[in-house]
């Protein structure tokens, strides 16, 4: 078996370092003092600083937040109904089409549901005047699509691997299928909900691609002003800006990780 | 579950003043109607009119193309567009680029991420759920960000040239931004996570007693390999590939951040046939072509999550 094991040792060293080294260098190099981003001058947190000056970024992050808040907790509302309509209400009309628009979002590619969004609101405005400016609203809606999708899986799975006992049981008892929802199953499914929403979150703050179509003059998020620095080269303020988000990201998903883990023991 | 499906097929008989049970009639139509109307108008809507400015003429106005329908409601638009894709050659080279680039880093990632998925399916439980964090964390690290980290390494003076000229196996710095490569390795890198969590997932239920059973009875480990955990590992491998190549076909941010100006991938096209060249009606007609070329792959993956989700066996 050494031969073996000793393969598939080396392939997760390089796998990890593959997926982490880069990551490691930005952080690294967000501490240079050197304007020039890949020449080392000392360390420095002098670009936290103009970071913090920077109201280009605070603008932008402030709606980037906006954004995923609201379109994670519409999305984390509509999916959740998708779900459990798709894992508990058996057979109904259309359900081979719904299932359909539930997944396609998730590997639709994502030129494609940008531009398809962008033209209905065009499509919309000329025939209702409605919506009037592209930015916040057209954004949220356009994340909230494609996040739904990916809640609406995960409560679907998770509503799967349970048994139906207790909700069988509940309504036996002569629970309304109204109240069962909202006192077994809601309670039960929480932890997807909540793992759906986070992850609904971090996809609208990550989007670059839908929300450059669907958004309009002035209205720039986080990622659509990242991509305009970088575009022009490696910056040693992006970088700055890349280590807080590795930070909250890592810290929030680590925090997370051991609350499940002491939930579970 | 029962007795309120079959109540709920002879709703119409309901005895009048059974209000609670109305309500709970109602919730159920609200849950799949409201998520079903929500996709119907902003997902499935928009492709609809894509196919419609596909087939109009690009015009210098607000909004940039001409009506499809004339005002008698006649059609009036033409193929002209999805014509000139098929014969103009630089479309066709670029599909085909696109074609060959996401399946050369689905194999890179397959190739890297089935002896991954395998090390975490088979360590331990504690040891494997710090592994799998590992995987998942990057995908919630910003993808522009993680894209971003490869402009400082692979630039003409970035870590690994230095690094190359600092122990002397290179004398000049070697270029690596702005090459195909380097949209491969970029490929490879983002999309990594999508191939090793399906994977993981069907390896981690394999019954370690068949391959056991299988080298008591002679085989050899690669023909136990192959003849056993590669077919049981099928619908994994399938869903990673697809997960995989299905997004790396239409990527953006990777060509344009990681590739030189020439390195035309479909979905860079599409974003500057709408964007710096304003032809809406050729972009729409791109993503047409774009979705027909990933009709199959994504059917087939919808099938492939079909048969997973069935009871496992």
């Amino acid at each position: 078996m050494m031969g073996r094991s000793r393969f598939i040792l080396s392939a997760l060293a390089f796998g990890y370092a593959f997926l982490y080294i880069p990551l490691v260098f930005v952080v690294v190099y967000s501490f240079n003092d050197s304007r020039i981003a890949t020449i080392w001058g000392g360390f420095s947190t002098r670009w936290y600083g103009e970071l913090l000056r920077n109201d280009q970024v605070l603008d932008a992050a402030f709606l980037s937040l906006r954004i995923a808040m609201t379109s994670a907790t519409a999305a984390t509302i509509l999916g959740t109904m998708a779900g459990l309509a798709l894992a508990r209400f058996g057979r109904f009309r259309g359900r081979t089409l719904f299932s359909g628009m539930i997944s396609s979002p998730m590997v639709m590619p994502e030129v494609i549901t940008g531009l398809s969004l962008l033209l209905l609101f065009v499509t919309l405005q000329q025939l209702t005047g409605w919506p009037g400016q592209r930015g916040f609203t057209t954004i949220t809606i356009a994340h909230t699509t494609f996040s739904m999708a990916y809640v609406a899986v995960i409560v679907q799975s998770r509503l799967m691997s349970m048994d139906e006992s207790l909700e069988e049981a509940a309504m036996d008892l002569g629970g309304k299928p109204l109240r069962v929802v909202l006192d077994i199953t809601l309670p039960l499914i929480a932890p997807a909900m909540i793992a759906g929403w986070l992850l609904s979150f971090t996809l609208s703050l990550d989007d670059l691609v839908i929300a450059s179509f669907v958004s309009g003059p002035g209205s720039n998020t986080l990622p659509m002003y990242i991509f305009s620095k970088v575009k022009l080269g490696v910056s040693p303020d992006i970088n700055a800006l890349a280590t807080i988000i590795i930070g909250a990201i890592t810290f929030g998903v680590l925090i997370a990780w051991f609350a499940m883990r002491r939930m579970r023991t | 579950m029962a007795p309120a499906q079959r109540r709920g097929v002879a709703g119409v008989t309901l005895m009048a003043g059974d209000t609670a049970f109305r309500t709970d009639q109602l919730w159920r139509r609200v849950a799949v109607a409201a998520p079903y109307l929500w996709l119907l108008v902003f997902f499935l809507a928009p492709f609809a009119i894509i196919l419609k400015i596909s087939l109009a003429d690009p015009i210098i106005a607000q909004p940039p193309f001409t009506q499809t329908f004339d005002a008698e409601g006649d059609f009036a638009g033409s193929a002209d567009n999805f014509r000139f894709l098929l014969t103009d050659k630089l479309y066709a080279v670029t599909y085909l680029r696109s074609v060959v680039m996401a399946a050369a880093a689905t194999i890179l990632c397959l190739a890297l991420g089935f002896p991954m998925a395998y090390g975490i399916a088979r360590s331990d439980a504690t040891t494997r759920s710090l592994l799998l964090l590992l995987i998942v964390l990057p995908f919630w690290i910003s993808f522009l960000l993680r894209v971003y980290a490869w402009m400082g390494l692979m630039n003409n003076y970035g870590v690994i040239n230095n690094l190359l000229m600092w122990i002397g196996i290179i004398e000049q710095p070697i270029q690596l931004m702005y090459t195909d490569f380097a949209i491969f390795v970029g490929l490879a890198y983002s999309y990594l996570p999508f191939m090793i969590l399906p994977l993981y997932a069907t390896l981690e239920r394999m019954d370690l007693d068949l391959i056991e059973a299988a080298q008591d009875l002679g085989a050899s480990r690669t023909r136990a390999f192959w003849d056993i955990t590669w077919p049981l590992a099928r619908p994994g491998i399938i869903a990673g590939c697809l997960l995989v190549f299905i997004p790396a076909m239409g990527e953006y941010v990777i060509p344009y951040l990681l590739g030189g100006p020439e390195a035309l991938l479909i979905g860079r096209v599409l974003f500057d046939e709408f964007f710096v060249n304003r032809d809406w009606p050729l972009a729409s007609a791109v993503a047409i072509v774009l979705l027909l070329l990933l009709v199959v792959p994504i059917v087939l993956l919808q099938r492939n999550q079909a048969k997973r989700e069935e009871p496992a066996t």
